[in-house]
């Protein structure tokens, strides 16, 4: 079984380094695909293993965005000057200039989300189930308006940051790259972090949270921290998004709630909610089926959507793994043991 | 011998509703103490208020000689002063295991602990005491689905994993099968004898609390009626009479 994991991984990870050349067409679309497994497998840290169903989570990729432009500008030039479109300035980016600034613009994306993610946490993690939901869309909604109404950061025009410099194709590898590795990691670091005491502590706050104040665990502490590490992965996921985008703008790249913002939920609920594997396998069953419908299906490609989010939510909340875990309780190793002799006193 | 719990004049209303009034009692280091009283006396609320679930009106409650009635659940819990609950808690979607490993003791636990994975020897723990209890076999079940009574010997288990000074029960026996009551009987004194844990216990079964409790406190309409030892309490004309209804 252990070498049959193995094996499986391996091909996993050999998939991940050969698809950007073999399939050099969907280069974007496999990036993207990344993308989405990470902020599913975020998503699903809080919503899934701790109970905590956050409709805000946009909030943190639409800041990283912002703030690794933000980093990577204000080293070079003036915010003000660059954003301002009107000054008609043009503003070149060397090699060094564009990859450090790109560096360390992406981990401040990470660092500042995190921040964030404890700030807003302290205000929304008094409240409960749908609560916490609406309450932390309204943060990301609000954060949209802002940002949108903020001259300095180029307003509702959004910024335009210097393209890839080098040939496109490369670039669109290197993109790729990037959010496979930011993907494997945060994959990584949830399978470890799930298997420690803190994942059982989280699993007992979505359980049942009073029980678990009884217990002494201290709760507070652990949904900031879990949502904060959550933050950090997507604001890297959207540091990366916004040099792979060039151009954003915040309504409807950044703060886009009502596109990925909720996608991610889909994603996890169609997956499987709380398990390891249910959000990665969510987020690639809906990826094809969004990228299948809007290539046959256009002009009802939303409507297909509509329907997909519909049947899943009402229908198959358990999602993919969920079904399996159901239908075969002992590949999860839920099973009766009867106590062997040797280990009865 | 040194009270581990006391309570001094408690007072707790609702609103209009007085649930405890100057109610005062305290329970010996290392025994078993009883508090029975009719439905609606205020017995659930004095553990309230004791564990910290809400704040009371007026009164003093000593754990250990400190001060807690203004300390938060968690707080008091890490002190090592735990409850379990009149309505069973688990974490219904673990496995028994799972909550076994999560009961573990949060007060001795460092930040970076959490980073760490459990031992050999907290998997040996709860396996162990899971056996204590006897649902060994069925520890790798979705707690969720286990019988209602034996969620409630699970939840027993979870909390001598925690290894408590003090466990403060509401109504272990309420809803578990008569023939295992007197092995859940045994437990407790075991509990109480071989882990040293001092036991604080609820119970509508005389037959339980008789044979358990070393001192019995009797509630009747939020204030304290009676208290002695089992024989006492069993000869009073007041209990009786608030048992029955006389009031």
């Amino acid at each position: 079984m252990a070498k049959n994991k193995t094996i499986l991984y391996a091909l996993i990870l050999a998939f991940t380094f050969i698809s950007p050349f073999a399939f050099p067409d969907f280069g974007t679309q496999l990036a993207t695909l990344w993308l989405m497994i990470i902020v599913s497998i975020t998503w699903d840290m809080t919503g899934g293993q701790m109970g905590y169903n956050s409709l805000g989570n946009i909030f943190f990729y639409g800041t990283g965005m912002y703030v690794a432009a933000l980093i990577a500008i204000g080293l070079v030039y003036d915010v003000g000057d660059y954003t301002n479109a009107a000054g008609g300035g043009i503003y070149k980016f060397t090699d060094l200039q564009y990859f450090g600034g790109m560096f360390l613009g992406v981990l401040g994306a990470g660092l500042f989300c995190s921040l964030s993610a404890v700030v807003i946490g302290l205000l929304t993690f008094g409240l409960r189930g749908p609560y916490f939901a609406i309450g932390t869309l309204g943060v990301a909604i609000a954060a949209g308006e802002l940002v949108s109404n903020w001259d300095w950061v180029g307003g509702g025009q959004g910024i335009a940051l210097p393209v890839y410099p080098g040939d496109l194709d490369t670039g669109k590898v290197y993109f790729y790259f990037l959010f496979a590795a930011v993907g494997v990691s945060t994959f990584l670091f949830v399978k470890w972090l799930y298997g420690t005491r803190f994942g059982a502590a989280i699993n007992a706050i979505r359980d049942d949270e009073e029980k678990a104040d009884a217990m002494g665990i201290h709760t507070l502490r652990y949904k900031l921290y879990t949502w904060a590490m959550a933050a950090f992965f997507v604001g890297l996921a959207g540091g990366i998004s916004a040099f792979q985008l060039i151009h954003f703008e915040p309504l409807e790249s950044a703060y886009q709630t009502i596109n990925l913002g909720i996608f991610m939920v889909v994603c996890v609920l169609l997956g499987g909610k709380g398990t390891l594997w249910g959000p990665v396998v969510g987020a690639i069953l809906f990826h094809l089926f969004k990228e299948i419908t809007w290539n046959y299906l256009l002009g009802w490609q939303w409507v297909a959507l509509g329907a997909l989010i519909v049947v899943t939510v009402v229908y198959f909340q358990d999602g993919v793994m969920g079904w399996l875990e159901h239908k075969r309780p002992e590949w999860f190793g839920i099973k009766i043991e009867k106590k062997v002799a040797e280990q009865a006193e | 011998m040194s009270a581990i719990i006391e309570v001094k004049d408690v007072s707790k209303n609702f609103g209009g509703v007085v649930a405890n009034r100057d109610v005062s009692l305290s329970v010996n280091t290392g025994t078993i103490t009883g508090l029975i009283g009719p439905n609606g006396s205020g017995k659930t609320t004095l553990f309230n208020s004791i564990v910290g679930y809400h704040p009371i009106d007026s009164g003093s409650i000593k754990f250990e000689g400190e001060e807690i009635s203004t300390f938060p659940v968690q707080q008091i819990a890490r002190r090592g002063l735990l409850r379990t609950f009149q309505q069973t808690r688990i974490y219904g979607a673990m496995n028994g295991v799972e909550n076994m490993l999560i009961s573990l003791p949060h007060r001795k636990m460092k930040v970076w602990d959490a980073l760490k994975t459990f031992t050999r020897e907290d998997y040996e723990r709860a396996d162990h005491l899971l056996e204590f209890v006897g649902l060994y076999e069925k520890r790798l079940l979705k707690s969720g689905d286990l019988s209602f009574g034996q969620q409630k010997l699970l939840e027993f288990a979870m909390a001598l994993m925690n290894e408590p000074t003090c466990l403060l029960l509401d109504e272990p026996t309420a809803g578990i099968n008569p023939t295992l009551i007197n092995g859940l009987i045994d437990r407790l004194k075991r509990a109480n004898s071989e882990f040293g844990i001092t036991l604080f216990v609820i119970e509508h079964n005389m037959r339980v609390i008789m044979n358990m409790a070393e001192t019995i406190y009797c509630l009747a309409h939020g204030e304290m009626l009676a208290q002695g030892t089992p024989d006492e309490i069993q000869n009073d004309q007041r209990v009786i009479d608030a048992y029955l209804g006389a009031h």
